[in-house]
């Protein structure tokens, strides 16, 4: 077996986990958006990061 | 000759649909979503091709470091690191609400989880980075590995508040402890003392970085900084991972709110807006995707996936849980802790990097005994 097979179960993989994942949360709203760039916008950084402890935030 | 350039002119439409995929992929990203998040599947491609169209890794070059001494991929790391710290740690001094670093606390969880993950990522030879950009160009260990890091960074996610009571120390960054302009100072001298200290044990004829890895430590330090101005944090790989997972157990039914981590404002609020909306779910897509887009450039992905023994497809399973796990301990993996712990101030990276070195010379011989030196990993 070559690995294109499996690389094409790992593209379908995620694909699929996309697509139930786009279906099962909140609808995409582009028009409440964060601004493009973080840097600049005067908002705070609100994204979740690996280091961030339990509970923080 | 002539057949070779047959067989490039064959190979172009195929590549032209890929690459046009891939950015269509951006733009429906950034259309449906917000330019944000376009902005970071397209890093997160340029970091997936950077990282395998360059041979860009991080546990490969820790075993080459270890069982031969040979530096050159480890001072790539570094200089990456280093250039990523002159541009970032100024930054977020001077927007520090709109940026903020991979900054945790030193404790004993914490320096045991990255042990762990040291061991672990020597085993199936893949990191954070490394398990996404080789399940991405089909190799066969990483990508049964990938869905077992994913559950396994949801567990430790939800354990973490346990663990971490075990014992931590107060949060120190190199900004607090030597002010911004020291800080950085400071982490260039030690990232330097590190390079000094591997090319002292190397041999003279393998002291040479070659060009192709500093370009990469280039690259990869720009797409970092990219990422963090574009984002407001730094590059990040295990969240977006147990995030993956933690909304698969939702979607069967499972009550998560008895975890101090998923229960945390920030994280009902992640478990409920889309994946297209999460930074280090979105680099990690594109990381994988990018990969993608090398080895079939490559043609890569004709190659036969190595033949291995029965326990090593276990072991890789079971290596991909405590990488999943042992990150979360860590606060991060060789990119959260290690690239971007560093690369931004934090006293953690430090100690990840030394607790994970170390874990990486037991993970070395494990590798050989559990029977994957037979080619299966990349």
């Amino acid at each position: 077996m070559t690995r294109l097979p499996v690389a094409l179960a790992v593209f379908a993989a995620i694909g699929i986990t996309i697509a139930l994942d786009v279906v099962g949360s909140e609808r995409l709203n582009p028009f409440i958006a964060p601004p493009a760039i973080a840097l600049g916008s005067g908002q705070a950084a609100s994204g979740a990061h690996c280091a961030a402890p339990a509970g923080a935030r | 000759m002539t057949a070779l350039a047959a067989q490039q002119r064959s190979a172009l439409p195929v590549r032209a649909l890929v690459i046009s995929a891939a950015l269509a992929a951006v733009m429906l990203v950034a259309a449906f979503a917000g330019l944000r998040y376009g902005l970071l599947l397209l890093i997160g491609l340029g970091l997936g091709v950077t990282l395998e169209g360059l041979r860009f890794g991080f546990a490969g070059p820790w075993r080459a470091m270890i069982l031969r001494r040979e530096p050159a991929g480890l001072i790539a790391q570094l200089l990456a690191i280093g250039l990523a710290a002159a541009v970032s740690m100024p930054l977020i001094a001077a927007h520090a609400g709109e940026l903020m670093g991979a900054h945790a606390p030193v404790g004993l969880a914490m320096v045991g989880g990255a042990f762990v993950f040291g061991a672990a990522m020597q085993i199936v030879l893949g990191c954070g980075s490394g398990t996404l950009v080789n399940a991405g160009s089909g190799n066969a260990a990483a990508a049964l590995a990938l869905p077992f890091f994913a559950i396994g960074s949801f567990a430790g996610a939800y354990h973490l508040d346990w663990w971490t009571g075990l014992g931590t120390a107060p949060l120190v960054t190199a900004a607090d402890a030597f002010g911004p302009t020291g800080g950085l100072a400071a982490t260039i001298v030690a990232l330097a003392l590190v390079a000094a200290v591997a090319l002292g044990l190397a041999k003279p004829g393998d002291r040479r970085v070659p060009r192709r890895l500093l370009i990469a430590a280039a690259v990869i330090a720009g797409l970092a900084i990219l990422n963090l101005v574009v984002a407001g944090q730094p590059w990040g790989v295990v969240y977006g991972l147990g995030l993956w997972a933690a909304k698969g157990a939702t979607a069967l039914g499972a009550d998560i709110s008895g975890s101090a981590f998923w229960s945390a404002p920030a994280n009902v609020e992640r478990l409920s807006q889309s994946l297209l909306t999460d930074v280090t779910s979105l680099t990690n897509i594109g990381l994988i995707a990018g990969a993608m887009l090398v080895a079939s450039w490559r043609r890569g992905l004709n190659a036969p996936v190595g033949k291995l023994p029965l326990r090593a497809w276990i072991a890789a399973i079971v290596a991909g849980l405590l990488l999943g796990y042992s990150s979360r301990l860590a606060f991060g993996c060789n990119v959260g802790a290690f690239f971007s712990g560093i690369s931004t101030g934090s006293l953690h990276g430090w100690a990840w990097f030394a607790a994970a070195f170390v874990g990486s010379i037991l993970g070395v011989r494990l590798r050989a005994k559990l029977g994957f030196e037979g080619g299966g990993g990349k």
